[in-house]
């Protein structure tokens, strides 16, 4: 008999998840529950859902879960760290929670040097409630609630996260990635772990940004997002890592 | 500790939090609360508990939420306009079901308001604060050994019903000394099997959340903490009833208040007015049934409160129109004079009303 070489991870549960096609949301989780098998911390993890498309997400990962108030999850995340220091707490947020509603959060857990990991998914818009404009989308990005364009002159530029967190000295790994080829897909899942064992060495804050699609609320198909992604996304929000885990705090 | 000390009521309700096995706390400064966020940070690192230093209430609220799901004991203290922020994060607790205890030392209000005493986040405390249909217990002590005694109970009420626990003061108590003693507490916390502490061996993952999308399976999860609840009001009102006996004047106050309303009492009993007071402890639930049962036998009600009348609402609604009820208040961070409330007295008790 052959030998099973692909699975389901154990750190998933054995559910269809409400996630529209082509959205990225899937591939990510699947990436973390990997990440969580393979680090061998099933056993010991705390997963923070958020308030977005991936509010649901306690219902896919197969590890105890709490779900928080919207841009909060940092903050229970902390709270459930300072109980439980041995535990490998993440939260998994989108852009609007963390970088809109949830920035001072963020940045505090970040500053604190929390020994939480965060991935943030960011698509640049609200997906739950309908693809609003978020501190994420781009400039002249169309959406429901710039339906002329983001403007300029009256929303600002975008926040890329990644690089102001990169200020912080608590932050101790930072990368954006993408999972919008295997290529890139490799290098997402080796961020992730990377970002976990962060954490589990109990060195600081750690978040991995995945660039993410919405071809719901972009209004495209799904081939048309991912080069919509690449186009317009990848050259304002550039993959890479920011902080490496190597820097000494000055 | 079984010896009496001086101390503030806010430095009081810490230390009975330690006593009450509390390890974790989490809080933003704020005057009048400030000596106790003070004393956690002093305190809690000597019995290697967690201080943590939150960047805003909300952050700190949701802190609780986090140490909550996680299974233990944990405390957060504010004022006033603090309270006001930590709100969204309380309603999901009561969703939860979440054990904490969240400590109002009240000040003047609203906005900014005064940094002096007020009794005028009553509403928020008793009638939800927060969106959706849920209730704090909430408790209002009336001296510095009170503070001590119901925080420790506080923890086992948040822990027997799974709910959090306001303790209701205000910048008097929370600032005044006077002598309290730590008893023994035999307080410990409970198993919490439904806690997210990581699996740890468990067959399925423990999921907190207040998330229902289904309207049917929402309305069934408020009928959950609606039954609840009901048992709570059932088993947990406390009052203390002074003078109660023959009052022909019932006097409802609560907390700093009430102290303030004794004095008066008692120059009046003095002058042959037979009145009594009827004093909420738990303000959520409220003692509906003993204010029904006096109002068949007392004349008139007189409620005084630092507020512009709110817990007023609540004896109207016990005594259910069979008898007067009158109020006296101040607002803003004015305490009352035992003089002025003992005149509101004397007016009610001569039958020409109150204020």
């Amino acid at each position: 008999m052959a030998e099973r070489t692909f699975g389901r991870p154990e750190a998933l549960t054995d559910v269809s998840t409400h996630y529209c096609p082509g959205c990225h949301h899937g591939i990510i989780h699947r990436l973390v529950a990997e990440v969580i098998d393979e680090l061998k911390v099933i056993d010991r993890t705390v997963g923070i859902a958020s308030v977005g498309c991936s509010a649901l997400a306690y219902d896919y990962f197969n590890v105890d879960m709490v779900q928080a108030p919207h841009g909060r999850a940092p903050a229970v995340a902390t709270g459930v760290k300072r109980v439980h220091p041995d535990g490998v707490v993440f939260t998994y947020q989108g852009d609007g929670d963390i970088a809109a509603i949830g920035t001072a959060e963020i940045v505090h857990a970040a500053a604190r040097g929390e020994r939480i990991t965060t991935i943030f998914v960011n698509n640049a818009i609200y997906g739950m409630t309908g693809g609003q404009m978020a501190p994420t989308s781009l400039v002249n990005q169309v959406t429901t609630t710039s339906p002329y364009g983001r403007k300029l002159e009256s929303a600002g530029m975008p926040i890329r996260l990644s690089e102001m967190l990169a200020t912080l000295d608590g932050a101790k790994y930072l990368a954006r990635v993408a999972v919008n080829n295997p290529a890139n897909m490799a290098k997402a899942k080796a961020a992730i772990k990377k970002a976990f064992e962060i954490q589990i060495a109990g060195l600081g804050f750690s978040m991995v940004e995945v660039l993410s699609t919405c071809p719901t609320n972009w209004g495209m198909t799904a081939i048309e997002s991912g080069v919509w992604m690449e186009k317009n996304m990848m050259p304002y929000y550039p993959l890479g890592t920011f902080r490496s885990g190597e820097e000494v705090a000055k | 500790m079984s010896e009496k000390i001086l101390m503030k009521g806010n430095e009081a309700i810490g230390e009975a939090a330690v006593v009450a096995g509390c390890r974790h706390y989490f809080g933003y400064p704020i005057t009048p609360q400030s000596e106790l966020i003070e004393y956690m940070a002093k305190r809690l690192p000597q019995v290697n508990g967690v201080f943590l230093q939150a960047e805003s209430e909300i952050a700190a609220i949701n802190m609780v939420y986090g140490a909550a799901s996680a299974g233990c004991r944990v405390m957060t203290s504010s004022s006033s306009p603090g309270i006001s922020l930590k709100q969204e994060g309380i309603s999901y607790i009561a969703g939860s079901q979440l054990p904490c205890v969240i400590v109002n030392v009240q000040r003047g209000g609203p906005g900014l308001g005064s940094i002096q005493p007020g009794q005028a986040d009553y509403f928020q405390a008793t009638k939800g604060g927060g969106h959706g249909d849920y209730r704090n217990i909430v408790l209002a002590p009336n001296s510095v050994q009170e503070m001590a005694d119901i925080t420790i109970e506080a923890f086992d009420l948040a822990d027997k019903w799974r709910n959090a626990v306001m303790i209701l003061g205000d910048g008097a108590l929370g600032q005044m000394m006077e002598p309290v003693e730590f008893k023994e507490s035999s307080s410990k916390p409970v198993e919490k099997p439904w806690a997210a502490t990581g699996r740890r061996g468990r067959a399925k993952p423990n999921i907190v959340n207040s998330l229902f999308l289904q309207p049917d399976l929402m309305e069934k999860h408020n009928h959950v903490l609606q039954d609840k609840y009901a048992k709570i009001q059932a088993a947990e009102t406390r009052w203390e009833a002074l003078n109660t006996e023959d009052a022909e004047v019932v006097v409802v106050a609560y907390g700093i208040t009430s102290r303030i309303a004794m004095t008066a009492i008692n120059k009046a009993r003095a002058n042959g007015i037979k009145v009594g007071l009827l004093r909420p402890i738990s303000l959520w639930p409220f003692p509906t049934e003993p204010l029904a049962e006096l109002a068949k036998t007392a004349k008139s009600f007189v409620v005084f409160e630092m507020s512009a009348g709110q817990m007023v609402e609540d004896v109207k609604l016990a005594v259910n129109g069979s008898k007067p009820v009158y109020f006296h208040g101040r607002t803003g961070g004015m305490l009352p004079t035992p003089k002025e409330l003992y005149e509101q007295i004397m007016s009610v008790a001569n039958g020409k009303g109150g204020k």
